[in-house]
């Protein structure tokens, strides 16, 4: 009797078989435990990384002080500076060699590892990735050391083959090889699981087939390497491109932007200018011209993505 | 006559195949050769931490050949670990990174959950929202956090900046993208039969998910809880905005600003530091490496 009555209290089109209260039925349904179970996500995109990100625009806006509008003040201020269109051209420098010399030795390597069998195979892989498991931080730490202009170790050794003494990071050359060679080496191993990852999942008889067919080495990686992991190379490419522009840990310890700056980065030059000058107009300002590259290199990634889970 | 054919194929298709086998021994040799050098090249700088961790102020000064060590001591490990500063970066460090382990994990396997299996208005557009949030990099919001931390501060009274725990909220705007991501790849490999018998015998949503999907996925559970340790570990960008008080700064940055004084570089107890800093992700890699891997290529992967 009891259930019939609640049955008739609601709408007819809501009416089921099953025994539940009503406010129990709203908090078993579907949506409403996938809304419950979802909200604390959206809550954290909302506010922790949209919110800023659009907080970022507004205080882009504002002079130095943070008390007045001034527009796009900050933009037309930063376009005459020369140190603005050096910090754009270093980015460029850096991320582009830095993610192809990544992207290349990864390859190779990667083709390395593929030809060792079995379990010493895993033993390799394991050795190679250890760059990539030490926190950014520490490790250039170490190459600083190395780097050092007294008691560098690489200066020792080069000595020794006649070399002259090389200002690492005291010259404009020598600094940006540097900040991009240990960029390489912190990256590659990347480069290098993911690929291997995708040399893995050719399959074996097509190899057989070009070699049957007289296929050299070359035409083997030309028609069917690359066209079977293209994917997962523009997927790792263009993420390594967002995190290599992006990058922070490995300037501001080597060389804090110097020597004259030439070495800076957006986010270490935004750093420098928002939160040590305390500008965070000019900062906020600076670190937005990132978005620009990000954004287009995101949207291609997510196409990649998309193609590869209809794919599989 | 086809007898005779075979014998004429036979011997040819016998010297392809031990030319070809000679082949693959060599280009097994080439390939460890190579190999040597590139594991030189990735392993000289951690080698050269531990080489220069061992040395004393007074042999690192002397200019010997820096790749040996003449006097080995433990002097720099002795110090630093009983440095009451050095121990408290760590023991900052690694209160952080747990809480923001567990905190990620809150958020992200419930939200997976409901992203992967139950197709809900907007589950799809969320979804790709994630995998965008991913993509934003540290060092676009740094600037507009720390003004809203400042701000918030001065309404609330709360201290937030130059404070650690501040880290425990900034942190999973790092690591929850990424591990809701290849959680959802994680549950949507589980077939589908499996929920559907639990709720067809009665069992609840949230019963599916603590009985089913999280027993079922625990190799992908593993992979993100070591991404999201790892990832707060290392980072060093916030915490070095966020924090400058020497009691407050965690181990990346604790190491660069105060072993680091002025031009006086103490080079033995910056290697041990980093070192030591280095040890908890290099520990965890070193057992649960498979785990590791697997969450590396995890995220070029859509569910």
């Amino acid at each position: 009797m009891a259930d019939i009555v609640v049955e008739q209290g609601r709408l007819v089109r809501a009416a089921s078989p099953r025994k539940r209260a009503s406010l129990q039925n709203v908090l078993g349904r579907k949506s409403t435990v996938a809304f419950f179970l979802t909200l604390p996500l959206i809550l954290l995109i909302v506010l922790l990384v949209l919110y800023p990100a659009f907080y970022s625009v507004y205080l882009a806006t504002l002079n130095k002080a943070m008390t007045k509008f001034v527009g796009l003040g900050n933009f037309t201020f930063l376009f005459k500076r020369e140190t603005f269109w050096m910090v754009v051209r270093q980015s460029c420098i850096f991320a582009i060699t830095a993610v192809v010399f990544k992207a290349l030795i990864g390859f190779i390597v990667a083709h390395f590892v593929h030809n060792i069998p079995g379990k010493k195979q895993r033993k390799w892989r394991g050795m190679l990735l250890v760059p990539w498991v030490i926190p950014p931080a520490m490790s250039t730490l170490a190459w600083l050391w190395l780097f050092d202009p007294s008691y560098s170790a690489f200066n020792y050794t080069l000595s020794f083959f006649g070399v002259g003494p090389i200002p690492w990071l005291g010259d404009t050359f020598w600094a940006r090889f540097s900040v991009i060679l240990v960029n390489v080496w912190y990256g590659a191993p990347f480069f290098l699981i993911m690929y291997l990852a995708a040399l893995k999942s050719v399959p074996d008889q097509l190899y057989e087939a070009a070699s049957i067919d007289g296929a050299n080495w070359w035409q083997k990686i030309w028609h069917i390497t690359l066209p079977m992991m293209r994917n997962i190379i523009a997927i790792t490419t263009l993420f390594s491109l967002i995190v290599t522009f992006a990058n922070f840990d490995i300037v501001r310890i080597l060389t804090s932007g110097g020597p004259l700056d030439r070495t800076h980065l957006f986010a270490t030059w935004a750093f420098q200018v928002g939160i040590q000058s305390s500008d965070i107009p000019l900062g906020a300002c600076v670190s937005l011209f990132m978005v620009p590259i990000l954004a287009v290199a995101a949207i291609f990634i997510l196409r990649d993505v998309n193609k590869r889970g209809n794919e599989a | 006559m086809s007898t005779l054919a075979i014998d004429k194929a036979g011997p040819t298709r016998k010297v392809k195949l031990s030319s070809m086998s000679r082949d693959r021994t060599w280009a097994l040799r080439w390939s460890y050769f190579f190999l040597v050098l590139f594991a030189i090249f990735f392993l000289t700088p951690p080698a050269y931490m531990l080489i220069t961790s061992l040395k004393s102020s007074a042999e690192i000064s002397a200019a010997t050949n820096p790749w040996w060590v003449f006097h080995p001591t433990l002097s720099n490990y002795v110090e630093l670990l009983t440095s009451n500063q050095f121990l408290r970066f760590f023991w900052n460090s690694s209160m952080i990174s747990i809480i923001v382990v567990i905190v990620t994990m809150l958020i992200s396997i419930p939200a997976a959950f409901a992203l992967a299996r139950m197709k809900f208005w907007g589950s799809a557009t969320l979804a790709t929202g994630v995998f965008l949030t991913y993509l934003v990099p540290d060092s676009l919001l740094f600037i507009p956090l720390f003004k809203m931390l400042a701000v918030i501060q001065e309404f609330t009274g709360v201290t937030l900046l130059n404070r650690w725990y501040v880290l425990v909220f900034i942190y999973p705007t790092l690591t929850v993208p990424f591990c809701t991501w290849i959680m959802i790849g994680y549950f949507a490999s589980i077939p589908k039969e499996l929920d559907e018998a639990a709720i067809i015998d009665g069992a609840s949503w949230l019963q599916t998910l603590t009985r089913i999907f999280i027993p079922v996925a625990l190799p992908g559970l593993i992979a993100a809880t070591i991404f999201a340790f790892t990832v707060s570990w290392a980072q060093f960008l916030y915490p070095l905005v966020f924090t400058t008080s020497i009691d407050q700064l965690v181990l990346p940055v604790g190491i660069t600003t105060t072993l680091i004084k002025g031009d006086v570089f103490n080079w033995g107890q910056i290697m041990t530091g980093a070192l030591l800093g280095a040890a908890p992700p290099l520990v965890i890699y070193a057992f649960l490496m498979d785990y590791y891997i697997a969450g590396l290529t995890a995220g070029a992967t859509k569910g």
